[in-house]
C-alpha cells in the first residue's frame, strides 16, 4: 500500500468526464443518502428530544405558551449574573490550564523519544476510567479539611473555585489529550526536513510547522473542554461548596424544585457556548489544511536529549498526580472508616450485602459498554467520514456537524429528561425502546458523541482528499477506499473512540439515571446510591471495580492496538 | 467494482445498527413484575423486597431507586406515560406534588384506621399513606469539635453562637427537600419574622450550603466539618460504622417529613399495587421500618429505638407540621431564601 501513495498523481480532473462522472455521482448520491440517514438518526436521538424539553422554556407549568416570561424571571434574579460569571470564570481558567497541560503531554507522547510513551498515553486516560464520584471523594480525602495534603492549599479551602478547577482539569484532561494526540500523531516528516534544510530553529519550526498542523485539534480540544466544564455539574456539586455555577442552578431548578420550565431556560443558556464554538469551528476549519498529503512521509521523532528529558519529567509529574488521585480512592475503598479507623479491610467489596442486585449491575454496565463501543464507534466514524468526504452538499454537512456538537453542550441531566419526554411519549412510534437496554445504549452513544465525532473528524482531516480522488480516478469504489485506506490509516483513532465509548459507558450516571429500569441497573448508579446512603467506602469499592474493569479493557485495547498497528500501520515507518 | 457493489458504507452501517438495536430491544422480557419507584436507602431495598414477596408470592418487585429529587423529577417527566406501578418510600411532600398533577390513584389500604392521623392524607379519598418519619438533626463530630474547642449544641439557637462561625454546613433548600424541611420548621417554630432573623444569624456561621440532604451529616462524619445539619438516618449509619458522631435533636423542636406509599394512576398492575399499599401499611411492615426509623405510622406498633438512634424524636417533632401550607408557600420561601443567602461566597452586590 505504502508504495501506491508515493505516486505523484495529478488530482482527478474533468479530462474524461464521460468515464468518471457516472460512478462518482452514483456514489456521491449514495453517500448523500447516508448523510441524510445520519442526520435523521441525530435528529431523533438529540435534536428532537432536546427540543421537546427546551420548548418548555417558553411554557408555563400547564404547558401554555408564555413567550419569554421565564427568561425574564430568570434574568431578574441577581444570583444569575453571578452564576453566569462564575461559570465563565471556571470554564476559561479551567480550559486554559487543561489545554496547556494536555498539549505538552500530548506533544511528549507523540513527538518526543522519551521512554514509556505508550504507558503515559494510557495513564492519561485514568480520569476517564472512574465514575465522577470517585475522584470527588479522593480530592476530599487528599485536600479536604482532613486531607493528607491539606497544607498544600496554604489555608485555602478545596471547597470552592480551587476545588472546582482542580476537579474539572482532572476530568477534562483526557479529553484534551485524546484530541490533541490525534492531531499531533500525524505529521509529514518532509515538512520538518524542509524546515531543517531552511535552517529554521526548533522554536521557529514549532511555530511554523507543528502548531499550524495541529491547530484544528487544539482548537477543538479547547471548545470541547470549555463546554465540558461549562456544563458539568458533578464536580461543582461535590466540591464546589457554595460557589454556584449555571449547572448547579439547573440542578436546583429541576431536582430541587421540579421546575422543568426554568430548567429548560438554563439548559438553553448552556447551549450558548456550543453555538459560538460551532461558528468558530467553521472558521478554523476553513483555514485548516490536511497535513498528511498522499505523498506524506510519516514523522518519526528523533531523539533530542534535553527535550526528551523535559518531556519525561513533565509527564511523570502529571501521571503521578493522576495516579495519586486514583490511589487515594483505592485506599479509601480498603480502609475501615476514613479518617478515624484506617485499618485495612476488603469488606467493602462484598457487594452481595448491599442492595438486591449483587453483581447484576456490573454485568449490565459491561453489556452497555460493549454495545456502546461497537455501535457508537461504527456510527461516529461512518458519520464523520460522510461529513468530511462528501463534496458539496454544504448545508447538510453543516447541519450534521452542528447536530454532532449538540450533545457536548447538553448536561446529562437535560439529556436524560429529554429522553423521557420524547421516548416515553405514548404517541412516539419509538416508544417501544423506552425502558430497554437499547435506550441506554442510544442515550450513551449520544451523550458522548461530540468528542468521538471530533476525534474522528480530526483524524480524517489529516488525510488528504487526494486519496479519494486517486481512488475515484482509478475507478475504485468509495467503500473500498474507505475500508482499505481510510479505516486502516485512522485505526488508532477508531480504537481510541471505541475505548472512549467503553469507559464512558461504564462510568456514566447523569443521563442514564433517568432512564434505567430495575432490570437495567448500572454499577455507577449503584455506587452513587450507596454513597447516598452514607456508605462512601463501599461506593469507593464499586468505583474501583469499575476502574479496574476499564483498565483491563484498556489493556486489551492496547494489546489489540499493537497487533493491528503492527499489521496495518507499517506504512507509518519509513524504513518499510 | 461497479454500481451495485459501490453501495455506500454509511447506509449499510446505519441499517445494520438499527436492525441490531431493534433486535435486542425486542428481547426484553415481559414478566409480570411490579415496577416500584423509591427513594428508600440502598440497604433497605432487599429487606423490603423480600418481606413483601414473602407475603405476596405472586408478585415480584423491581426497584427503581434514586434520591428523592431525582425520582420525583423522573416521575413527573414520565407523566404522559407512567412507568411505575407504585411508589414505596418517597417523601410525602413529593407525593403531594405528583398528586397535584393528578398522577396518583386514591386508595385506602387495609388497616387504614390504625394509621396515626399525622401520617394520613386527610382528604376523603387519600392518595398516599405515611410509613415512617424522619426529622432534622444535628450531626456533631466529637473528635473535631474537641480539637476546635466547640461545645455541644443542644438547641437551634445554640448554633447562633459566634464560636461556631464557619463550622456548620447545611443542605441548600433549593436543592434538597431536607434543607427545605429545616427552613420550613424554623419558620413554624420561631414564626415568620423571627424565623428569618434566626436564619440571618445562622447564615453568619454557615460555612457552606451543600446540594444534598444527607451530605452535611456525611461531611461531619468524615470530619470535613464539625457540625452538619441533616437528619438522623445517615448519622446513625455512620455512627454504626465507627464515625465519632453524636446525633443531636435540638430541644426547641425539629422539622420532619414522612416516607409514604402511593399507587400510580393508570398502572397495569392495579391488584399488585394495591397489595403493595396494603402490605406497606401492615404492622409487620412498620416493624420492618423500625429497623431504620424510630417514628412509625401505625398506632399499634410499639417502636423500639434502633441502635445508635437518638431518643425522643417523636416528642420533639413539631406538631402539627403543616405540610400543605408549607407546600403552598414553598416557591415564595425559596425565593426569599435565595435572595438572602443565595450567594455565600460572593461579594454582596
Amino acid at each position: 500500500m505504502a508504495d501506491t501513495f508515493a505516486f505523484d498523481l495529478a488530482p482527478p480532473q474533468a479530462k474524461e468526464p464521460a468515464k468518471i462522472r457516472p460512478i462518482v455521482s452514483r456514489e456521491e448520491w449514495g453517500m448523500r443518502a447516508g448523510l441524510g440517514l445520519l442526520a435523521l438518526y441525530l435528529a431523533v436521538t438529540i435534536a428532537i428530544p432536546l427540543f421537546m424539553l427546551l420548548r418548555k422554556s417558553v411554557e408555563d407549568a400547564d404547558g401554555s405558551f408564555i413567550g419569554l416570561a421565564n427568561f425574564h424571571r430568570y434574568f431578574a434574579d441577581p444570583a444569575l449574573s453571578l452564576s453566569f460569571q462564575n461559570s465563565f470564570f471556571i470554564s476559561i481558567l479551567g480550559t486554559a490550564i487543561t489545554l496547556w497541560l494536555a498539549f505538552w503531554y500530548a506533544y511528549a507522547i507523540t513527538r518526543s523519544c522519551m521512554p514509556a510513551r505508550g504507558l503515559f498515553k494510557a495513564l492519561a486516560l485514568i480520569p476517564l476510567l472512574a465514575p465522577s464520584l470517585l475522584p470527588g471523594l479522593a480530592l476530599v480525602y487528599l485536600f479536604g479539611n482532613q486531607g493528607i495534603f491539606k497544607s498544600v492549599l496554604m489555608g485555602q479551602s478545596i471547597y470552592g473555585p480551587i476545588g472546582i478547577i482542580t476537579g474539572e482539569v482532572f476530568f477534562a484532561f483526557p479529553h484534551a489529550v485524546m484530541i490533541i494526540t490525534t492531531a499531533l500523531a500525524m505529521a509529514d516528516q518532509r515538512l520538518y526536513e524542509a524546515a531543517d534544510a531552511l535552517r529554521a530553529g526548533p522554536v521557529r519550526t514549532f511555530f511554523t510547522v507543528t502548531l499550524p498542523g495541529c491547530r484544528y485539534g487544539v482548537m477543538s480540544a479547547g471548545f470541547v473542554i470549555f463546554t465540558l466544564i461549562f456544563t458539568d455539574f458533578g464536580v461543582p456539586k461535590v466540591i464546589g461548596g457554595s460557589y454556584d455555577v449555571l449547572a448547579t442552578d439547573i440542578y436546583q431548578q429541576v431536582i430541587g424544585q421540579f421546575n422543568f420550565q426554568m430548567g429548560a431556560v438554563i439548559g438553553l443558556l448552556l447551549l450558548a457556548p456550543t453555538v459560538l464554538s460551532f461558528a468558530a469551528d467553521r472558521i478554523t476549519t476553513r483555514r485548516q489544511q490536511s497535513m498528511v498529503s498522499a505523498r506524506a512521509v510519516p514523522l518519526e521523532p528523533k531523539p533530542r536529549r534535553a527535550v526528551d528529558r523535559a518531556c519525561f519529567a513533565f509527564c511523570l509529574v502529571i501521571a503521578v498526580f493522576l495516579l495519586g488521585v486514583m490511589g487515594m480512592a483505592a485506599f479509601g475503598s480498603v480502609v475501615k472508616f476514613w479518617p478515624y479507623n484506617l485499618s485495612l479491610t476488603l469488606m467493602h467489596y462484598d457487594f452481595g450485602k448491599l442492595g438486591t442486585d449483587g453483581w447484576n449491575p456490573f454485568w449490565n454496565s459491561l453489556k452497555l459498554s460493549a454495545f456502546t463501543a461497537v455501535f457508537g464507534t461504527a456510527i461516529v466514524f461512518a458519520g464523520a467520514y460522510l461529513v468530511e468526504k462528501i463534496r458539496g452538499f454544504g448545508i447538510a454537512r453543516s447541519a450534521v456537524h452542528l447536530l454532532a456538537m449538540l450533545p457536548l453542550a447538553t448536561p446529562g441531566l437535560v439529556l436524560g429528561l429529554s429522553y423521557i419526554f420524547f421516548f416515553n411519549s405514548p404517541d412516539n412510534p419509538l416508544n417501544f425502546l423506552y425502558a430497554t437496554l437499547t435506550i441506554l445504549v442510544i442515550c450513551t452513544i449520544t451523550h458522548f458523541y461530540t468528542v468521538c465525532h471530533l476525534t474522528a473528524v480530526t483524524a480524517l482531516k489529516q488525510l488528504d482528499a487526494e486519496f479519494e480522488a486517486v481512488s475515484a480516478s482509478l475507478k475504485v469504489p468509495v467503500w473500498r477506499t474507505f475500508l482499505r485506506v481510510t479505516v486502516p490509516v485512522c485505526l488508532p483513532a477508531i480504537l481510541d473512540i471505541a475505548i472512549y465509548y467503553f469507559v464512558n459507558a461504564m462510568t456514566t450516571v447523569s443521563a442514564v439515571i433517568f432512564i434505567y429500569t430495575g432490570s437495567t441497573k448500572l454499577m455507577a448508579i449503584n455506587a452513587l446510591n450507596t454513597d447516598d446512603a452514607g456508605n462512601s467506602a463501599a461506593a469507593c469499592a464499586m468505583g474501583m471495580t469499575i476502574v479496574v474493569t476499564c483498565a483491563l479493557v484498556r489493556g486489551l485495547h492496547a494489546l489489540a492496538g499493537r497487533t493491528f498497528l503492527a499489521r496495518h500501520q507499517a506504512w507509518r515507518r519509513r524504513s518499510a | 467494482m461497479f454500481g451495485t457493489i459501490s453501495r455506500p458504507r454509511g447506509v449499510t452501517l446505519a441499517g445494520l445498527t438499527l436492525a441490531a438495536l431493534v433486535g435486542f430491544a425486542a428481547t426484553a422480557s415481559a414478566k409480570d413484575k411490579l415496577t416500584v419507584y423509591t427513594a428508600l436507602e440502598e440497604e433497605q431495598l432487599p429487606v423490603y423486597k423480600q418481606a413483601f414477596e414473602a407475603a405476596n408470592p405472586n408478585y415480584e418487585i423491581e426497584w427503581v431507586r434514586d434520591s428523592t429529587g431525582v425520582v420525583t423529577a423522573r416521575l413527573l417527566a414520565e407523566k404522559a406515560n407512567p412507568q411505575a406501578d407504585a411508589i414505596w418510600g418517597l417523601a410525602a411532600t413529593s407525593l403531594m406534588v405528583l398528586d397535584k398533577e393528578g398522577m396518583l390513584d386514591s386508595y385506602k389500604p387495609a388497616g387504614y384506621a390504625d394509621i396515626k392521623d399525622d401520617f394520613k392524607d386527610k382528604r376523603e379519598n387519600p392518595t398516599w399513606v405515611g410509613m415512617d418519619a424522619w426529622a432534622s438533626a444535628i450531626c456533631f463530630n466529637t473528635v473535631e469539635a474537641e480539637k476546635l474547642g466547640l461545645p455541644k449544641p443542644e438547641t437551634w439557637k445554640d448554633l447562633l453562637k459566634p464560636v461556631y462561625q464557619g463550622h456548620i454546613v447545611m443542605p441548600n433548600p433549593n436543592s434538597s427537600g431536607t434543607g427545605f424541611l429545616d427552613v420550613a420548621a424554623w419558620l413554624q417554630i420561631f414564626g415568620e419574622k423571627d424565623g428569618w432573623a434566626y436564619m440571618d444569624g445562622l447564615h453568619k456561621n454557615i460555612n457552606t450550603y451543600l446540594h444534598s440532604g444527607s451530605k452535611p451529616c456525611k461531611a461531619a462524619g468524615a470530619g470535613e466539618y464539625p457540625i452538619g445539619i441533616s437528619f438522623s438516618y445517615p448519622g446513625v449509619v455512620l455512627k454504626n460504622k465507627g464515625a465519632p458522631l453524636e446525633i443531636i435533636l435540638p430541644k426547641d423542636g425539629i422539622g420532619w417529613e414522612m416516607e409514604a406509599t402511593a399507587i400510580v394512576k393508570g398502572t397495569k398492575h392495579a391488584d399488585g399495587a394495591k397489595a403493595l399499599a396494603d402490605f406497606a401499611a401492615t404492622a409487620d411492615a412498620n416493624k420492618m421500618y423500625n429497623g431504620y426509623y424510630q417514628v412509625l405510622a401505625r398506632k399499634d406498633v410499639q417502636a423500639k429505638l434502633p441502635e445508635n438512634y437518638p431518643a425522643d424524636e417523636e416528642k420533639l417533632m413539631i406538631s402539627p407540621n403543616d405540610f400543605t401550607a408549607m407546600a403552598a408557600k414553598r416557591a415564595a420561601i425559596l425565593e426569599e431564601w435565595q435572595k438572602r443567602y443565595g450567594s455565600k461566597d460572593a461579594p454582596k452586590s
